[in-house]
């Protein structure tokens, strides 16, 4: 057992660094701080997170979840004030340990009213720019990705392509899966490492089946999510929306993910009604996006592993 | 033997994949923010020493491989097979040709080994890093030549041939590094 932190004093300065940065890179543009609860009273659907969940204690009436991401809370703020917000905030993923991933972490989200995602695609660059010096930024589709590294529509091919496109190149074994399970297995093992020379890569406008809590509309004759991810180097640093308001379609996407949980043996979750209250209530037109603090941390300092930039990581903790 | 799921995939673990025994190296969680987490695992087979890497689903078992290292005495062999003692248990094993492969040139009676059992029956013989072996066959020594460089081939007793220093006799004994092959120091007597 080890009492002693994992990051150096010179680590925990280079963290106080980019945190009093960031701050600063909001407070010029008139982005206000909040804060949320880190336990709520629902957890979310997405079949592939897995919250960790508070279950005893006479505060609760009811099993509470740590958060996965601010992402419903901060939305609540939106409807209500409309105004833009950022957060610095820990958030939680059950079973999400290694290189790159520690259970507990920090994230930043921050929502831009008026915002589309190719508007919040050109911010998240600034402040990437303004944390990593010597970096070419690049905008790819999707799609054209798909094509340019591997020759297959990700949107026409049929997943017996893609398992054959990702045999080829990898030993997979026996996995068995959906399309989405062939486009994650070949987006991760294979497109990632090819954008590791890159620099700043922004990937757009998802499979639709992959659109999570973002609007779906159609561009060069297929529906799409309109998402984004942002490759940094390789390691993925964020993930953004523009964010569907519709209260009725999220409710359907919501019922979809337990549906799926069902299949695949997870516990179903209750449907966060506050949240769909305040679609109800009118979201404004706004983009979104969380940023892993601690892999950015790891690029600007060089740490090849995530457990270097923690005071304690999940084992010490 | 117990399952092992792809969280409990540390570096030498031995499971059982496609029928073969296999030792984890490496196992790294691969998961993009929205979508589905794989764990790339880097294996070795056991049996041919293949090292590869394999993709998982998070959550995926493995059996456990009935795998042990023992480190044990090197008794003798009839040609056939390669013969090695438990040193407290003195239960004797006998390893065919392919399991002592690696380890054959460097076989001396008595040095301790370390014999790794698959199912109760030797896989695989590492032999000790450093051992001391006596030169049956080599050119003349050259006298005073001492210090200066320059080297010629030695056949040892077990039949491996490494290089020595041009000062080195027939019969004297040498102390050879069994991971790279090479010539350590000579053995005084």
């Amino acid at each position: 057992m080890d009492w002693r932190p994992n990051a150096s004093p010179e680590m925990l300065r280079a963290r106080a660094d980019l945190l009093g940065r960031i701050r600063r890179f909001f407070a010029t543009r008139g982005v206000l701080e909040v804060e949320t609860p880190l336990l709520s009273s629902c957890g979310i659907t997405d079949p592939s997170i897995e919250p960790l969940v508070v279950e005893r204690g006479t505060s609760l009436n009811q099993p509470r979840y740590l958060q996965t991401s601010p992402e419903y809370a901060m939305k609540r703020l939106l409807a209500c004030y409309g105004e833009p917000v950022f957060q610095l905030a820990r958030a939680f993923r059950d079973g999400e340990a290694g290189a790159r991933h520690n259970p507990e972490f920090t994230l930043l989200e921050w929502y831009r009213p008026d915002f589309d995602h190719h508007a919040l695609m050109a911010e998240v660059a600034e402040l990437v720019c303004d944390c990593l010096d010597g970096r070419g930024v690049h905008y790819y589709s999707y799609r054209q990705l798909f094509l340019e590294v591997l020759a297959v529509d990700p949107f026409s091919a049929a997943p017996a392509e893609l398992e054959s496109a990702a045999r080829d190149r990898l030993d997979a074994g026996t996995l068995v899966g959906d399309r989405d399970m062939w486009l994650d297995l070949l987006m991760s093992h294979v497109i990632e490492p090819e954008l590791a020379g890159r620099g700043i890569c922004f990937v757009y406008d998802y499979p639709a089946s992959q659109a999570a809590l973002a609007r779906i509309a159609e561009a060069d004759g297929v529906a799409v999510g309109q998402r984004f991810e942002l490759y940094v180097d390789g390691l993925e640093l964020a993930n953004g929306y523009f964010e569907l308001g519709d209260a009725v379609e999220q409710r359907g996407r919501f019922e979809r993910d337990n549906q799926r949980r069902r299949e695949v043996g997870l516990p179903e979750r209750p449907l966060d009604e506050r949240l769909l209250d305040a679609l109800a209530a009118g979201l404004p037109s706004c983009s979104g996006v969380a940023l892993g603090v601690d892999r950015m941390l790891m690029l600007t300092t060089g740490a090849a592993d995530i457990r270097d930039v923690m005071a304690f990581d999940w084992a010490r903790a | 033997m117990a399952n092992y799921s792809t969280n409990d995939f540390r570096s030498g673990l031995k499971v059982m994949l496609d029928g073969e025994p296999c030792s984890i190296l490496d196992n790294e969680f691969v998961k993009p923010g929205k979508g589905q987490a794989f764990n790339r695992v880097k294996l070795r087979n056991l049996k041919t020493g293949r090292v590869w890497e394999r993709t998982f689903r998070s959550g995926e078992t493995l059996e456990g491989a009935d795998v042990m290292d023992i480190t044990m005495e090197y008794l003798y062999t009839d040609g056939d097979f390669w013969y090695f003692m438990e040193p407290d248990t003195f239960e004797q094993h006998q390893a065919d040709e392919k399991a002592v492969a690696d380890a054959i040139n460097w076989l001396k009676e008595q040095d301790p080994c370390e014999v790794t059992l698959y199912n109760g029956v030797p896989l695989s013989v590492a032999p000790p890093n450093f051992v001391e072996l006596e030169i049956v066959e080599t050119d003349p020594g050259l006298k005073g030549d001492t210090a200066q460089g320059g080297s010629k081939p030695a056949k040892l007793s077990t039949g491996a041939v490494v290089k020595v220093p041009l000062f080195i006799n027939q019969g004297e004994v040498i102390r050879v590094d069994t991971r790279s092959g090479e010539y350590q120091n000579r053995v005084s007597k």
